[in-house]
């Protein structure tokens, strides 16, 4: 008797054009999401080689990744930007793509909108120049982050020539304490599995602590699949997605709404399903997470010490964890809780929803961000945005002495203006805290949107339990 | 078409560190334009203080490897984002081959795009070149040898390395995989059109024309 398939599987198999020797496949994209600092060279290729567009109306474009943040921001609000966000304009123009720029009411980061306009949907497949574009694994549909060639390769084909990874699933046994997030989860289990665990494979989140999360959360654990060294990370459809995608502008309507749901319905994986690697975590012991080193394995519980590389047999992996200690600023057995901040960051395509959004305003209500720390909020979108001025957020977010800025991906990825000072301490709902991310000499400490907020208001990391209460 | 690949003949540089990531290949300040100077930003950071002087001790300052076309690497190189520019600043560096136990996903992708050998090799053989180079910079000079699947130092050192078939032809070849999908544009149409038959709702959802945005 065959077994029957995994939700991934499901999705794969559907989108085959062709198969090739070496495990490759030709898979046909649904959705193609272009934003200006990837795409400017694939459309100059095309241009060299005489190529159209195959599909403009399954692609869309956005501008997120360079544009300013200012509150009241124009193209020219980055001058440094502007050769990227013209030519990302003028290339969607020429060739009839939907283009939401900065004027534009749907604008926002590419994994923000996806989701939110119903441009991502389950069981399709969504290309993007982005690594983190498996965030739309929240949906069960199969994101999957490019370079500039496939970008071009997207465009001319409407398809990825890829190698078919292997299965992975990791169940999230048991309920997330209160006070821990989504993100929390996410990075417990980088913690647990290592930075290159899902190398080669797709991974499926599953188990109760997973069923039980909203869809922005469940975006939250998708997104981070690349920090697992996954391309593809997904979770099934159920009610909640339906639920989340019913009435957004892309998505079905009326009798093909009923067309769709159901095909959606059958999309989760057999309970016969086998995974070519299967792993569990408890979620019941997970503390609120922070990261304390240069990758986004090195995390711990805030009421953790940061551990002695002394005790780490393996002597490569004693020379990095002392290298990002000492880059850092810290030492071996100090407490990640009381650590003084600079500067707080809420935002990303992480973090940056209207749910992490108003985790943050919960704890920052009432409260006053500490003299000295420059604490940021930046919406994921101008719909987020909107949505968070309606209920009153950003006065909150004001009257505590955040800045309220206008989307993009802001201090994430830090090619806009908006820096870390070199040598300052940032503690970033974002999912990089490599070196230098967030600007020369930066020292990114990743958690979730109460923590950063927790931060905050205390200039020094601590336990938003302790606050929430 | 790009230029084919066969060989790889020049210094091999050592830099045996693991994860290094996209950010630390090249920093996002090199993305801000079509026009930066992508050799001068590749490992910035390290090769970089912050007044822009040199940083002598790091391996791509150092004679030879200042003109390395072989970069001997540590395990899951190249993590992190998708940024192509990664192996572009390489290229414009000069490096026409990274040697590592293992590649990031995407990373090993946006390599064999660009007509670069992402050569996955044996930890212990590669710990032992990278040993033998850092003991005798002098002799760093390194072959590599795409049809034979070789990497040869002098007369003293031998090595295999593993690429899948089907990419080492398309480097050999130079093909351009644009132009190699297109030649299955009948198959890719019937695909297009079986799926709009049978997942109509899909396609209506965002015709321009279909629904008021």
């Amino acid at each position: 008797m065959t077994r029957g398939s995994t939700l991934f599987e499901k999705v794969w198999n559907a989108h085959v054009v062709k198969r090739f020797d070496g495990d490759r496949d030709l898979i046909f994209v649904d959705r193609h999401i272009l934003q200006e600092t990837t795409c400017a060279p694939a459309f100059a290729g095309l241009e060299r080689a005489g190529r159209p567009v195959a599909h403009p109306e399954l692609t869309l474009a956005t501008q997120d990744h360079i544009v300013s943040t200012e509150p009241d921001r124009t193209e020219a609000s980055n001058p440094e930007g502007l050769e990227l966000m013209r030519l990302m304009r003028a290339n969607a123009q020429a060739h009839g793509i939907r283009h939401y720029g900065i004027e534009d009411t749907r604008q926002g980061i590419v994994h923000v909108i996806g989701p939110e306009l119903g441009a991502a949907l389950p069981g399709t497949v969504l290309a993007c120049g982005d690594s983190h574009t498996s965030t739309v694994g929240g949906l069960g549909a199969l994101g999957i982050g490019v370079g500039t060639s496939e970008v071009e390769h997207v465009l001319a084909t409407q398809t990825l020539l890829l190698q078919r990874p292997k299965t992975m699933r990791i169940r999230f046994e048991g309920g997330k304490a209160p006070g821990v997030s989504a993100k929390d989860l996410i990075l417990a289990a980088i913690g647990r599995f290592g930075i290159a665990a899902g190398r080669s494979h797709a991974i499926e989140y599953a188990g109760p602590a997973i069923r039980a999360l909203g869809i922005e959360e469940r975006l939250t654990v998708c997104n981070m699949s690349i920090e697992l060294g996954a391309r593809l990370g997904l979770i099934a459809p159920d009610d909640t997605t339906l639920a989340y995608l019913a009435g957004r502008p892309f998505a079905p309507s009326g009798a093909d709404w009923e067309l769709a749901a159901a095909e959606w319905r059958a999309l989760a994986s057999a309970a016969d399903a086998v995974f070519e690697r299967d792993l569990a975590i408890d979620c019941a012991p997970i503390a609120p997470q922070v990261t304390w080193g240069t990758t986004q394995e090195d995390v711990i519980g805030v009421d953790q010490r940061i551990p002695d590389p002394a005790t780490l047999a393996d002597p490569e992996r004693r020379r990095r964890s002392a290298a990002a200690l000492r880059y850092m600023g810290l030492a071996p057995g100090d407490a990640i809780e009381g650590l003084r901040v600079d500067v707080v960051f809420v935002g990303s395509c992480t973090n940056g929803r209207l749910s992490d959004l108003e985790a943050a305003a919960a704890i920052a209500r009432g409260r006053k961000v500490k003299a000295d720390v420059r604490a940021v909020v930046v919406p994921g979108s101008a719909s987020v945005k909107r949505a968070a001025e309606a209920k009153g957020l950003d006065r909150v977010f004001r009257e505590a002495g955040f800045e309220w800025r206008s989307p993009g991906c802001s201090m994430c990825v830090s090619i806009n203006q908006d820096v870390v000072p070199p040598g300052a301490r940032c503690l970033a709902t974002t999912n990089r805290n490599f070196e230098g991310r967030q600007g020369p000499g930066s020292r990114t400490h990743l958690a979730s949107p109460a923590m950063a907020a927790a931060a905050a208001v205390n200039g020094a990391i601590v336990d938003v339990r302790k606050l929430a209460s | 078409m790009r230029a084919p690949l066969a060989r790889v003949t020049g210094v091999a540089a050592p830099l045996p560190l693991t994860n290094v990531n996209t950010d630390a290949i090249i920093p996002s300040v090199y993305l801000r334009s079509e026009s930066s100077d992508l050799a001068r930003g590749l490992f910035a950071r390290w090769r970089f203080d912050e007044t822009g002087a040199e940083r002598p001790e790091f391996v791509l300052n150092r004679p030879p490897f200042r003109r390395a076309a072989i970069l001997l690497a540590g395990e899951n190189f190249g993590c992190g984002s998708s940024r192509e520019a990664a192996v572009w600043a390489l290229q414009r560096f000069g490096i026409k081959c990274v040697v590592a136990p293992s590649f990031a996903d995407i990373f090993y992708e946006n390599a064999f795009r660009n007509g670069m050998l992402a050569a996955i090799a044996d930890q212990a053989e590669l710990a032992a070149l990278i040993a033998a180079v850092e003991a005798a910079p002098e002799d760093a000079q390194v072959d590599i040898d795409l049809e034979k699947g070789l990497i040869v130092r002098g007369n003293a050192l031998r090595m295999g390395f593993s690429v899948p078939a089907f990419r080492r032809e398309a480097l050999m070849r130079g093909d351009d995989e644009i132009a190699s999908t297109l030649r299955h544009a009948k198959d890719i149409a019937a695909h297009a059109a079986a799926d709009r038959a049978r997942r109509g709702w899909l396609y209506r959802a965002i015709a321009p024309e279909g629904k008021s945005e």
